[in-house]
């Protein structure tokens, strides 16, 4: 059990620090850099900015540093919780992400619960009533799910909610709760607006698991552990929950893994359609506008919150399955 | 993940006599017995309707794109603001009884009091449409000059008079560009799931077949792909694409970097099945034979499990036009001269636009529907290529 966690726990170090290589290089692929397009702002708006400006600036960012000791240092300040300024912003990272961040966590785990309190009932419907007329609606509509992108989904519930209900559907806050501190009645505002960007999320995502689970569950059903447990007469939900459902729940708890950074990243792309107040929008800005500190940031910190999501599953998965949590996998 | 739970008799179940027979009786035994194995992967695929009913719609989706300047009937790129945002335009198809499809002219004019652009239709000009009449030249597969379209109209410009599904917001025809947008569409899931499929095939295959420190290394660089939300890392990277390139890098960058990503499946597909080959019996006598490595892997693993890596192929496909769809739909991807599902679907960001003028969604139908049919062609592929996984 413990050799499980600490291998867990290093591939997860192991990834994070991958992630950092990753977000980091991406920041440095295009060409120029903040400067190159500060300037060009500036120069659209029409003042210039001088010769010796622009390398003072580069200077005062660390700009004009052989790319390995820019990384070091940023990892370094990292370390220390101190992620850097958003240039376009003239804010600490920090401060521009801060809430966009657990909001897009917020989603995706809404999105999560979604998913699985939706594939759950569905998948073992669909395997105990195999080839039912639900069972084929089930499968035709999760077909469907699975064939609309995100985005394509949040433009069409956008566009019903606003031709047929004449309501903007989009947004996670009513106009009053939008700029307010944390209260209750926001947290209640928030959890209203939640279903409609957790429903556009987790269509797809249900739609894998409810084959999943039903595959999984048909595997079982036909063991003969499952006759047994009928012909002493055990009440058939019973013979269903009791057993074959816990160990077909099993691959189903590790899809969480895979679960998790497929609806992240789903996220930022509903996000920037609904019109939530994620870190979606501000990557895509962030990136228009080469401000590396903070796009670098967003691509890390998301890619963190899904590891930790990930590791988490594992250890549930530990939990729920003795082979797993005794050492034979 | 299914494996976990592979119950004794599924196994015993998958033991050699394989008996998918289309129908019973001992002919069919013998002819089961003489049938090679495409010809029964051949005869499983058959019975599976929705995988019969995917290929048709993927070839005539294919037919579309590689015909495309017949298909459409006027300029992709030529906009004019004199008809942005036409709705779709009706053929009428009888004239007084007979077959003589036409439509009617288009007055565009400004509503005197909101000043928005508003179309009428001139009841009293009818313009014959023609099937396979003259219009735009092009060139047919790229080098028989042509002017025959599928459509056309007598008498005037068919980019000027008929617009089957309106028109955008720089007056371009939507048909015509969606006809355009297909080519790219598909071409692009074509090129870059080839790129994956090499990546996947060359690292799942050394996994597999090597195992070892290799294996843990491979599994390990996949397992930390897997695990990174792709979007935000497709879109850091397809913002490094230089602005100034032309249409063509673009698109080869765009399929580079979605295939970067998106070769891990394969790769597990294929570890998968070179590790429960390498114990079977043949490829020990192989190697007992003393047939090289290269000719144990080619000659004798891959053409038993070729068809599950066309299967796994096909079912990659999808994700990577919803990939393509997306980033360019965000901005990110392919860029404004080029036209593709995304391009197209950029101009319904604005759901205020949208409202007033829904024909803009017409090029998500054809993202679903590509995707719908690669899906079920996919998942009756791996049926029939092995009814028991």
């Amino acid at each position: 059990m413990v050799a499980y966690i600490v291998r867990r726990m290093l591939l997860a170090v192991l990834t994070v620090w991958a992630i950092s290589v990753l977000s980091f290089i991406i920041i440095h692929l295009p060409p120029g850099d903040y400067v190159t397009s500060y300037i060009a702002s500036m120069s659209a708006s029409g003042s210039a900015v001088s010769e010796g400006e622009a390398k003072a600036l580069r200077e005062q960012l660390g700009l004009d540093k052989p790319i390995t000791v820019q990384y070091v240092k940023w990892m370094g300040l990292i370390l220390q919780g101190n992620f850097g300024m958003a240039m376009e912003w003239g804010r600490p990272v920090t401060d521009v992400i801060g809430d966009r961040l657990t909001l897009t966590m917020v989603i995706s785990v809404a999105a999560i619960i979604f998913t699985w309190g939706l594939a759950l009932p569905i998948g073992i419907y669909s395997a105990v009533y195999r080839y039912s007329f639900m069972d084929y609606v089930f499968t035709f509509v999760g077909f469907i799910g699975l064939a609309i992108p995100g985005f394509l989904l949040a433009l069409i519930v956008m566009y019903v909610g606003f031709a047929y209900f004449g309501a903007n559907v989009g947004g996670l806050f009513s106009p009053d709760f939008a700029e307010a501190p944390w209260s209750l009645a926001r947290a209640w505002d928030l959890t209203k607006h939640l279903p409609i960007p957790a429903i556009v999320l987790g269509v797809a995502g249900t739609a894998q698991l409810i084959r999943i689970m039903r595959s999984n569950l048909l595997d079982e059903l036909r063991k003969p552990y499952v006759m047994t447990a009928r012909a002493r007469g055990l009440p058939e939900y019973r013979v269903i929950l009791k057993y074959p459902v816990r160990v077909a729940l099993n691959p189903f708890v590790s899809t969480i893994g895979y679960l998790l950074p497929y609806i992240v990243s789903g996220s930022i792309i509903v996000s920037l359609v609904l019109s939530l107040p994620t870190v979606g929008p501000l990557l895509l800005k962030a990136l228009i506008a080469q401000d590396m500190f903070l796009a670098g940031t967003i691509v890390l910190l998301l890619g963190v919150m899904t590891v930790i999501g990930t590791f988490i599953s594992d250890l549930l998965l530990m939990w729920i399955d003795p082979r797993i949590r005794l050492g034979r996998e | 993940m299914a494996n976990d739970s592979t119950s004794v008799d599924a196994v015993v179940d998958a033991a050699p006599n394989r008996e998918a027979a289309p129908d019973g009786g001992v002919q069919a035994e013998q002819r089961i017995a003489v049938a090679t194995q495409w010809q029964l992967m051949w005869w499983r695929f058959r019975k599976h309707k929705l995988a019969v009913g995917g290929t048709i719609v993927l070839a005539l989706f294919y037919l579309l794109s590689l015909f495309a300047d017949f298909f459409a009937y006027a300029d992709p790129q030529e906009s004019d603001a004199q008809r942005s945002l036409m709705a779709p335009q009706p053929i009428h198809w009888t004239d007084d009884g007979r077959f003589a499809p036409y439509v009617y002219a288009l007055k565009g004019m400004r509503d005197p009091i909101t000043f928005k652009r508003v179309y009428a239709f001139d009841t009293s000009k009818k313009i014959p449409v023609v099937f396979f009449g003259r219009g735009e030249p092009y060139d047919f597969l790229g080098f028989i000059p042509m002017d025959r379209h599928l459509l056309a109209v007598e008498g005037a410009k068919a980019g000027e008079s008929l617009f089957l599904l309106g028109t955008d917001t720089q007056g371009r025809d939507l048909w015509s560009r969606l006809m355009f947008a297909t080519r790219t569409s598909m071409t692009i899931g074509l090129v870059s799931v080839a790129l994956s499929l090499v990546l996947g095939v060359v690292l799942g295959g050394v996994s597999g077949y090597f195992g070892g420190a290799i294996d843990s290394v491979i599994q390990r660089i996949i397992e930390i792909l897997r695990s990174i939300p792709t979007i935000p890392l497709w879109m850091g990277l397809a913002a490094a694409v230089p602005n100034d390139w032309s249409v063509l890098q673009v698109y080869f960058a765009i399929t580079i970097i979605i295939s970067l990503i998106g070769w891990t499946e394969l790769a597990r597909v294929v570890r998968g099945r070179f590790i429960s080959l390498k114990q079977e019996d043949f490829v020990m006598a192989a190697e007992l034979v003393g047939c090289s490595k290269p000719r144990i892997i080619f000659r004798h693993m891959v053409p038993s499990f070729i068809s599950h890596i066309i299967a796994a192929t096909t079912l990659a496909i999808p994700a990577i036009i919803i990939s393509e769809t997306s980033l360019s739909f965000l901005g990110l991807g392919l860029r404004p001269p080029a036209i593709s599902w995304g391009v197209l679907l950029q101009d319904a960001q604005n759901i205020q636009a949208l409202v007033l003028s829904p024909w803009l969604l017409f090029p998500s139908i054809a993202v679903i529907v590509a995707v719908l049919a690669f899906n079920f062609m996919g998942d009756g592929i791996r049926d029939a290529a092995d009814p028991y996984l």
